[in-house]
């Protein structure tokens, strides 16, 4: 079985967000960048069905340079090789073209993917990609399992799931509960450094959207308090002075 | 040209997501001057279909393919594509729910659209271009994004806009059938499984959210919150660690890494409001924190607040609801 994980590279969880001084980019001066979490789930469930019934686990980032860490972190997790395309990730439809096409090239069985980048939460990229393909895409899935060829997902819905079962090939995306992310040991960092990160140039159309400007979330006012002992006169001002109940 | 609204129904009933975007539909194709057809997946009733005239809905298209009541994907995007090039649609309009937003990517690839998910506001049309501001980095931030090309498809964050009701008036319901074959039904679900919700009310598309963290002890306090919730006719939600450690079912953790909720009122109980939490609940309309520690992150963050013990304080906002009547 050939796995193919992709992974995004964003902003660490506790990352303030500011922009350049035009507002049209994220700056990341003294960011810390992390494999997308969602994408850890997707990586980490790969290497466990890898483990149990054989195959091979590639990560792919469309990314430039600098996200070559984060591909050596997913390498020493235990992924066995890598593939960068060179280019900034510039919309969703981008990105799904330049998967599509390296999946479609190395004929992978099961692609993984996170339920959605934390950057530009999107949930975009894994429906697009799987249209691409002419392939089933099963997103948000919370559990996978696999049988020779065929799988069993559970997909979230609101209120509730679904079991779906496809064959492969078929592109998912993950969440938790599906499994427990693992993170790097020594002997993954050591070998992480001579597994293979290969590097190709982007195919494709020109991105379909652009972001003109990026802005902050109005600030709150304050806080107004109530105190503990009279408690029930939030109740009052939540109807006669917020009116939201 | 027409602008093309899905329209996702449950048990009969219209989603409540999807009649903000009916709404929202029928004011682009305003802009536009052009009128909104709907076309509706799930299960639905003629009557109830008709009611969308009430959003501004001109006409509904339903294939009553028995099928078609669960969601599935390849099928979905068959359907919703036909009627598009059936409506000459240029605008599709779709709620961001775990349906719109895995049909509208397929979709774009197929009808050759530009996509934009989680927006938040009306379009800004000027001529030829097309802006919408869209929720970036989990809540943290906003953009605006131009959708270029002949063709646009919008997935409108739940909650975020109102939906509006013109009593009395009725849309025209017409069958349709876009001639699906056993081959679109491969990846329908061989089962669907249902939660409980507390009080019949789904986290997703609530309108009022009580929200236990840590400082609820165990799993054994969530009564507290429920009676809240039920008296309100709130949903209940958790922070990530609480699920981690199943206190709480994993669908009811808000946040970065868990769902993003936008109602009108979110009470935080023994919630710290670490900026991963913050993340799911800032674009809340009211915030209500109440803590033990009054230096805790989340009332930078709330527009109401109680520094006091949740055992305590829980009780006596229920009954205050209860009062209220
Ligand atoms: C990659 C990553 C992703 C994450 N994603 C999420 C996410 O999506 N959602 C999320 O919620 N978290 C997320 N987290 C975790 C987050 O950083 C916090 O650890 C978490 O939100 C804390 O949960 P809490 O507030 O319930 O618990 P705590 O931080 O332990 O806070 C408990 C609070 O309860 C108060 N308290 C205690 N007893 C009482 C009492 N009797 N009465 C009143 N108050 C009381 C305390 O003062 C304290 O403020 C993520 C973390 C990482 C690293
Ligand atoms: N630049 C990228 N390189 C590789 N995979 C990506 C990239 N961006 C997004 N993805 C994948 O697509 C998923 C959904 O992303 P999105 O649609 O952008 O929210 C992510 O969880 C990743 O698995």
């Amino acid at each position: 079985m050939k796995f193919l994980v992709c992974i995004s590279n964003v902003p660490d969880t506790t990352t303030k967000i500011t922009f350049t001084p035009d507002n049209k980019e994220f700056n990341k001066a003294g960011v810390q960048f992390v494999i997308n979490p969602w994408d850890e789930y997707a990586l980490t469930r790969a290497i466990e069905l890898k483990e149990a019934a054989g195959g091979t686990v590639t990560v792919l980032n469309v990314g430039e340079a600098d996200t070559e860490p984060n591909i050596r972190k997913a390498l020493a997790i235990g992924a066995d090789d890598a593939i960068r395309v060179n280019a900034a990730p510039k919309d969703a439809f981008f990105v799904a073209e330049q998967i599509a096409a390296v999946a479609k090239e190395g004929a992978y069985d099961v692609i993984l993917m996170g339920k959605e980048s934390i950057d530009y939460n999107g949930f975009q990229v894994h429906g697009m990609v799987g249209e691409m393909l002419s392939i089933p895409t099963v997103a948000p899935a919370m559990k996978l399992d696999l049988s020779g060829n065929t799988a069993t997902l559970e997909r979230e819905i609101e209120g509730g799931k679904e079991i779906v079962t496809v064959n492969t090939p078929f592109v998912a995306s993950c969440q938790q509960p599906m499994c427990e992310p693992r993170i790097p040991n020594m002997r993954g960092i050591m070998t992480a450094r001579t597994k293979p990160l290969k590097v190709i140039e982007p195919v494709g159309e020109a991105p379909r959207t652009e972001v003109t400007e990026f802005m902050l979330p109005p600030k709150k006012q304050g806080v107004k308090l109530i105190p503990a002992e009279t408690a029930g006169d939030l109740i009052k001002l939540l109807r006669n002075e917020a009116k939201v109940i | 040209m027409s602008v093309l609204v899905v329209v996702e129904c449950a048990d009969g009933e219209v989603k409540k997501s999807s009649l903000e975007v009916a709404s929202y539909g029928a004011e682009v194709a305003a802009m536009l001057g052009t009128t909104a057809t709907a076309i509706a997946v799930g299960e639905a009733t003629e009557a109830n279909l008709a009611t969308l005239g009430e959003q501004g809905i001109t006409k509904v298209l339903y294939d009553a393919e028995p099928r078609l009541k669960d969601f599935v994907n390849n099928a979905y995007t068959k359907l919703i594509a036909t009627a598009a090039e059936q409506e000459q649609a240029k605008v599709i309009v779709l709620a961001n729910s775990n349906i719109g937003a895995a049909v509208g990517s397929r979709l774009s690839v197929r009808l050759k659209a530009s996509l934009a998910t989680n927006v938040v506001e009306l379009p800004k049309v000027n001529g030829d271009q097309f802006v919408v501001r869209r929720g970036a980095f989990s809540g943290k931030a906003f953009s605006d994004v131009v959708l270029s090309g002949d063709r646009k498809i919008i997935a409108v964050k739940k909650n975020s806009t109102e939906a509006k009701h013109e009593a009395g008036k009725s849309a025209e319901v017409t069958s349709f059938s876009a001639q699906l074959a056993d081959a679109d039904f491969a990846d329908a679900p061989t089962q669907v499984v249902m939660q409980e919700q507390t009080g019949g009310v789904l986290l997703p598309e609530a309108e009022l959210v009580v929200s236990g963290g840590r400082g609820m002890k165990g799993p054994e306090n969530w009564s507290l919150i429920e009676d809240l919730a039920k008296a309100l006719g709130a949903a209940t939600a958790c922070s990530k660690p609480v699920s981690d450690v199943d206190w709480r079912p994993h669908h009811e953790h808000v946040g970065q890494t868990g769902i993003t909720v936008s109602p009108n009122l979110y009470i935080a109980c023994g919630i710290s409001g670490a900026i991963q939490h913050l993340a799911g609940v800032n674009s809340s309309k009211v915030i209500v924190v109440i803590n033990k520690d009054p230096e805790a992150p989340f009332f930078k963050a709330a527009d109401y607040g109680i520094v006091g013990d949740v055992f305590d304080v829980l009780p006596k906002l229920t009954a205050a609801v209860k009062e209220l009547g």
